[in-house]
């Protein structure tokens, strides 16, 4: 979604550095608090309403997620897992998945097309769908499996944190409706300041490990969750405990890009100063004379 | 009138051979180009040679495939060429001769040298990895075979062996360059006696004798 009226950090390939004067402006983060999340999925409905998305209606698979995946019309979707408790309870534990908006985004970092993916100065990664090539890198790239690409336009679409509610001081969609105040939207410090409330409130009542997971390893994230059980993430749908861009994805579009141009152009050199030091290899007329001779000596 | 029947002048290549050559290097300079845009920022403007960046995705896998199987043709006809042996593991170790323009030093060759043998190796096992690699990274139409896993390690693979392929390519290129009259050999199918005494020599016997036969 394109709106250039907000300032950019990070651009996806492009090697320059993007105008830094107007650096005065405060990061800002979605709270999501699992602990107090009731599933209802109002997320979801006004995420769809304010974006214009229509999802095609699927199947019941037998379990309470629905839709069962993101797609490129479902930005967001909770996800319902069961966990029995070393004390035997059940625990019902509802996350809402979607883009987590990390601070270094694997996406933003393995796109190969300048302006498809851009940061914004609040920290908001989004996808400019216009100069999407449809390569799919950014799905590659992406450490929490967010993107997803549409098989009608071949172009990527994820959450965009609403970032056309943001720009004019409104909240995103999904904040805005959340019934009971799981979703809460604000300047990152202070969400984490709200989030220690939380935690401490949670901790108070038992759940000793109660904690906010803003991954380090992407660079913290602008999406963030307070979590019953932060020591364990996974058992949130799989919720990775120490995400980060893969290796591979940093090496081929780290360090092998300069170093591969640098030693093709390299050969290429090689080859023009050798011809000019050492010259070429002729057939002078003393071989052919040779060649002649014993092709009529047989 | 037909290059190969003019005294002094040997046939190298047939028409057949001579056109599936340049089409796969038609279609390796649009692989390498197209690959380069989407490899490095630097190079994105390559993409409007294809009709932009999305065009540039659509083309680039099915240029590939094409010069995939151009290649194998070609390299299934050469392949009886190719077995290394004793003299060219000579040849090898002269490294140092090769480069600085001694070839009368040099063993004597059959219809390649080592260092084509080596080269023509070295594409036969990138080309087969190119291909493996590149229908992992493949969306349109393999996205839902692979894990992430695999296509993270086939995006990073993909460009290492393009990679190799580049600089094999440039070495190749030059190598045509360096020692004249073997363009022809590719242009017109035919190189001079001289040519083929100075550089092939067992070669330019075998084709003497087997000439002399007729």
């Amino acid at each position: 979604m394109a709106l250039q009226s907000l300032d950019i950090k990070r651009r996806s390939a492009t090697t320059i550095q993007p105008p830094t004067a107007r650096g005065a402006v405060q990061e800002v983060a979605k709270l999501i608090d699992t602990t107090k999340c009731i599933g209802c999925k109002a997320c979801q409905v006004a995420c769809m309403e304010w974006n214009d998305l229509r999802d095609e209606i699927g199947l019941n698979v037998g379990v309470y997620d629905n839709p069962a995946d993101l797609t490129p019309q479902s930005w967001t979707v909770m996800r319902f897992a069961e966990y029995e408790n070393p004390k035997g309870d059940l625990e019902w534990l509802i996350r809402k998945d979607g883009c987590m908006h990390c601070e270094d985004p694997g996406c933003l970092k393995a796109c190969p097309s300048p302006g498809a993916i851009i940061q914004y100065n609040n920290g908001i990664v989004d996808f400019h769908e216009e100069n999407c090539i449809g390569c799919g890198y950014c799905i590659t790239g992406c450490p929490f499996d967010v993107p997803r690409m549409n098989e009608k336009d071949h172009k990527v679409y994820k959450c965009t944190l609403c970032s056309d509610r943001v720009a004019v001081g409104q909240e995103p969609a999904c904040v805005k409706t959340c019934p009971t105040g799981a979703i809460v939207f604000g300047t990152k410090d202070d969400m984490k300041r709200h989030a220690e409330g939380r935690i401490a409130d949670l901790k108070s009542r038992g759940f000793e490990n109660a904690g906010l997971y803003d991954p380090q390893g992407v660079g913290g994230t602008h999406v963030m969750y307070v979590l019953h059980h932060a020591d364990k993430p996974e058992l949130y749908s799989k919720l990775p405990s120490n995400p980060e861009i893969s290796p591979m994805v940093s090496l081929w579009k780290g360090v092998a890009k300069p170093i591969g141009v640098a030693v093709m152009a390299l050969g290429v050199l090689a080859g023009f100063f050798h011809y000019i030091r050492k010259g070429p290899v002729e057939t002078t007329d003393e071989d052919e004379r040779k060649a002649e001779e014993e092709a009529h000596h047989e | 009138m037909n290059d190969a029947r003019k005294p002094g002048l040997i046939q190298r290549y047939t028409a057949g051979q001579r056109s599936n050559h340049w089409v796969i290097a038609i279609t390796f300079v649009l692989l390498a180009l197209s690959g380069l845009a989407l490899f490095h920022p630097a190079f994105y403007w390559l993409t409007n040679l294809f009709g932009g960046g999305g065009w540039t995705r659509i083309l680039h896998p099915y240029i590939g495939v094409l010069m995939f199987i151009c290649f194998f043709v070609f390299a299934i006809r050469m392949w009886g060429h190719n077995s290394l042996n004793k003299q060219d593991r000579q040849w090898l170790s002269q490294f140092g001769d090769v480069i600085n323009n001694r070839a009368e030093k040099l063993p004597e060759c059959g219809r390649y040298n080592a260092g084509q043998k080596v080269m023509f190796y070295a594409m036969v096992i990138l080309m087969i990895c190119l291909l493996i690699t590149g229908v992992v990274i493949w969306r349109a139409w393999f996205q839902d075979y692979f894990s992430v896993g695999t296509i993270r390690l086939g995006s990073l693979l993909h460009a290492v062996f393009a990679f190799l392929l580049i600089c094999a390519i440039i070495v190749h290129v030059y190598a045509a360059i360096w020692v004249k009259g073997t363009v022809r050999a590719m242009t017109r199918g035919t190189v001079s006696q001289g040519w083929a005494w100075k550089h092939h020599r067992a070669w330019f016997r075998q084709v003497r004798k087997s000439a002399a036969q007729k």
